[in-house]
């Protein structure tokens, strides 16, 4: 298994430098740059700016230096954010959005997996159908839609809630749950289809014929089996939460990696725009790896390679 | 049993990586007492004088800094850490007499020198400064400061800072020598850019002195307290300000937002007391409430069409496009009264040579547009059209109208498609992206076009030479020698009066040539509770709450 993850790895790393590559050179072809204004500044501040930041150099030049640097954990500093450099931009902000992202993520696996078990094992009754319309809601209703349905309602007419920044734990309240609808409605279809696929097996028919109590059945036989593509899914879900959403972060003035992500594509600040991406593409790669891993720890049938 | 052991470790792994990231923050200094919170924009991109480009910043660096001079609350600029300065007979040569005693807001004396030092700074080419040119191109020595450049913005020589012809005599004498007469450098000193930094914290970490407060060494009403990145500025009360009696809070916190719903509901909430972004479905109803206000700016929203392309190049057309259009329909209607009509070009918020209004000194009142009339001037138009020879728009090519789509852009278009449409003229409305919209018509490749212009500072200077032959901004490629020659005498012109006489001759050249349309004048919405007391907001766009207080 040491084998395969070193394998894996060795795929990661080649995997971060296309994609560093790319973005590396089709950010600087969006038109504008970072020191586009609403104004025109002189052709010397231009100038000025640019051999500052070392855009006066060719692309090649650029490119070259940035992953020479980039080689030596040197990640450059902020263009637009005068004063800081990514490294610290990232290590400051990954950590709030990780925090409401992980909160999140339990919480809608929590939520979603036993509903979607519930659905499962009442399929077709009422209780079912409210599960469904539930998932169905949580997939369609847009997130930024939740945000402000529960900002108005929690935080503005009952006053129950703060609405901005995260200083306390009831801060945490409105954008756990908004960032947990999605995935909670997710976890929960995909249950509730995996769990009706696995009671139709076979093997279920076995465990009951040998007289197994349900519960040994339910737990031990179908959830694990069931819960597979729910593993699967949490590899990018926890790489896409922990950095944070944008929208959400936005709306509650959360100063998370989420908003840097797309503020520094809309500022055009390219050093911001490489670290981040970098960033995300090896959590996604981390992720992964641990949901592989993760596989042969619930089915003995999958063997790494 | 090794797998579950796997599966806890991997479990406790993740439960150790989350719960590390918590805590860490530093324990900030707090600040209590009366604290007004406001909001007035996103994350701010940097909070050193030099560097700012931004309305929010301006703001806060007006808490933060102390200037030469300060705007008070009829517009006038009145003194402040200058007592007093006076102007030689040929404006050439500005002196301005420090207060006793002024102090940095860590204690450390304040000295002439530490201007000096801080304008050199802003035209140094390394600190890359956007507004150097703005706020110091007219002081002698600027171009030998920065290297003069040539026409690609290449130096051509060693920059030297030292040449900028700013000087201390004294510890309480500041001098600045001007290459050519400058009125209206008062109105410059107040300007948040010019702010007095600190030379010990600055070359000690010339980018990152702003971000730490301890490095933050400032001398204005207050000083920073935190900056927590993208949640709030913290300021404090600086008690080593030298008219510290007057300011009666404790601290400003400065929400870091952005997000008009987020603010909104911080203000419906009584989190902020003022908020500026306000949500645009929201103003038609917001603007029956008291605490809703509009104040005006000093800025126009007018439409470029490109002098340099055939259909536009004759005058009387360019004039039956503007007259067609009905801006007293466009403000109430279709922007619901958050905007003004446009009359001319110059701002109706710019002040004349006497402090009296721009527009009570006309001398051709005839050449600007009577908003009042629109039956008269679409009448007008169509006859100019006509005589063009292009009655019911025959002959003219299919307009495509370039905008980005924000705010009122886009109804504005089609209202253009509309008005214009009925002239004869057909008109594409074709939306840009907006970081290629700028650039794109800069560069004068398009046909017609939105656009708008800010004033930096209350001299009509500072708009009329948009439309002057080269100008970097001029999108409308606007050229008239004669406008020219009217702009280069007013620079050149020391007596107020005559040069404001020069400006006046060369806007009713343009509204005659019609060189851009004019459409409306900006304002600023805002919503502020009536608890705030003795604030103002000034048409340089700062909201003046260094001496504001907060009723219980």
């Amino acid at each position: 298994m040491l084998k395969y993850i070193i394998k894996r790895l060795i795929f990661g790393i080649a995997t971060i430098f296309v994609v560093s590559t790319l973005t590396f050179f089709l950010m600087q072809q969006v038109p504008g740059g970072p020191f586009a204004a609403d104004k025109s500044i002189s052709k010397a501040a231009q100038k000025a700016l640019e051999v500052k930041y070392g855009l006066d150099k060719p692309i090649t030049v650029q490119y070259l230096n940035y992953f020479k640097n980039a080689l030596h954990g040197d990640f450059g500093i902020s263009i637009k954010q005068r004063g800081r450099d990514v490294a610290q931009i990232i290590s400051s902000k990954f950590p709030v959005s990780a925090r409401v992202g992980g909160i999140s993520i339990i919480l809608s696996l929590l939520v979603g997996v036993p509903l979607g078990s519930v659905a499962a094992l009442n399929r077709g009754k009422i209780l079912d159908r409210l599960i469904i319309v539930f998932a169905t809601l949580g997939i369609a209703v847009p997130s930024f839609v939740i945000c402000t349905i529960l900002m108005y309602i929690l935080g503005v007419k009952l006053e129950l809630l703060p609405t901005y920044g995260l200083t306390s734990p009831l801060h945490y309240i409105m954008p756990v749950l908004a960032l947990s609808f999605y995935p909670t409605a997710y976890i929960a279809r995909q249950m509730r289809s995996s769990m009706l696929d696995v009671l139709g097996q076979d093997y279920m028919r076995t465990a009951r014929a040998k007289g197994l109590s349900e519960n040994v059945i339910l737990f031990k036989h179908a959830l694990r089996n069931a819960i597979l593509p729910i593993v699967t899914y949490m590899g990018p879900l926890v790489a896409y939460t922990l950095v944070g959403s944008f929208v959400v972060e936005k709306i509650f003035t959360i100063p998370g990696l989420g908003g840097e992500f797309v503020s520094s594509v809309i500022n055009q600040d390219y050093t911001v725009i490489m670290g981040t991406t970098i960033f995300l593409a090896s959590l996604i790669i981390v992720m992964n790896v641990l949901v592989d891993i993760a596989y042969t720890v619930i089915d003995p049938r999958i063997k790494l390679k | 049993m090794k797998k579950r052991f796997i599966l806890v470790t991997l479990a406790l792994a993740g439960a150790i990586a989350l719960s590390g990231c918590g805590g860490g923050s530093k324990s900030a200094k707090k600040v209590s007492g009366k604290i007004l919170t406001i909001e007035m924009g996103p994350e701010v991109e940097s909070i050193d004088p030099a560097l700012n480009t931004t309305n929010d910043g301006a703001n806060y660096l007006t808490y933060l800094f102390d200037n030469l001079l300060r705007t008070d609350k009829d517009g006038k600029v009145v003194p402040s850490l200058a007592q007093k300065y006076e102007v030689s007979d040929d404006g050439l040569t500005w002196t301005f007499h420090l207060r006793d005693g002024l102090k940095w807001s860590d204690g450390s004396d304040f000295t002439a020198n530490d201007f000096v030092y801080s304008w050199q700074r802003m035209v140094d080419p390394d600190v890359a400064a956007p507004y150097a040119e703005t706020v110091l191109g007219m002081v002698e020595g600027y171009d030998e400061a920065i290297g003069k450049p040539d026409e690609n913005g290449n130096q051509t020589t060693t920059p030297d800072i030292t040449k900028l012809r700013v000087e201390a005599p004294d510890d309480k004498t500041f001098v600045v020598h001007m290459s050519h007469p400058t009125p209206y450098f008062d109105k410059l000193a107040t300007f948040p850019a010019l702010s007095p930094v600190k030379k010990d914290v600055v070359e000690a970490k010339p980018d990152g002195w702003t971000l730490d407060p301890k490095t933050y060494i400032s001398t204005g009403p207050f000083k920073l307290a935190e900056w927590k990145s993208g949640s709030y500025l913290m300021l404090e009360k600086n008690e080593n300000y030298w008219n510290k009696d007057a300011v009666k809070l404790d601290g400003i916190k400065c929400l870091l937002m952005g997000d008009q719903n987020a603010a909104f509901s911080a203000y419906e909430a009584g989190d902020a007391l003022m908020i500026k972004d306000i949500p645009t479905q929201e103003i038609t109803t917001l603007q029956k409430r008291p605490d809703y206000r509009l104040d005006p700016q000093i800025g126009t929203y007018f439409i470029d069409l490109n002098n340099t392309l055939d259909e536009f190049k004759d005058a009387k057309v360019r004039q039956a496009l503007s007259l067609a259009l009905d801006r007293k329909y466009i403000s109430e209607t279709i922007t619901a009264g958050t905007y003004t009509p446009a009359k001319g070009f110059v701002p109706a918020g710019v002040v004349d040579w006497d402090g009296s209004s721009w527009y009570d000194h006309l001398t051709d009142p005839s050449v600007y547009i009577n908003v009042d009339d629109y039956q008269g001037n679409l009448a007008k138009a169509k006859e100019l059209l006509k005589e063009a020879g292009h009655e019911n728009g025959a002959g003219l090519p299919t307009i495509v109208y370039s905008t980005n789509d924000q705010s009122y852009h886009k109804k504005i278009a089609e209202y253009l498609q509309q008005v214009w449409g009925e002239l004869g003229v057909k008109v594409e409305v074709n939306i840009v992206e907006w970081k290629s919209f700028t650039p794109q018509r800069r560069s004068g490749n398009y046909q017609a076009a939105r656009d708008g212009w800010v004033m930096d500072y209350n001299d009509p200077s500072n708009i009329l030479q948009l439309t002057s032959t080269g100008n970097g901004n001029n999108s409308s490629k606007y050229s008239n020698p004669e406008y020219d020659a009217l702009l280069e005498k007013a620079a050149n012109e020391a007596d107020p009066q005559t040069r404001f006489g020069y400006f006046h001759q060369a806007e009713e050249m343009l509204m005659r040539d019609m060189g851009v349309t004019p459409l409306l004048y900006y304002n600023e919405m805002y919503l502020q509770s009536d608890k705030i007391k003795d604030s103002y907001h000034t048409t340089d766009g700062i909201w003046h709450f260094e001496y504001a207080d907060i009723a219980e």
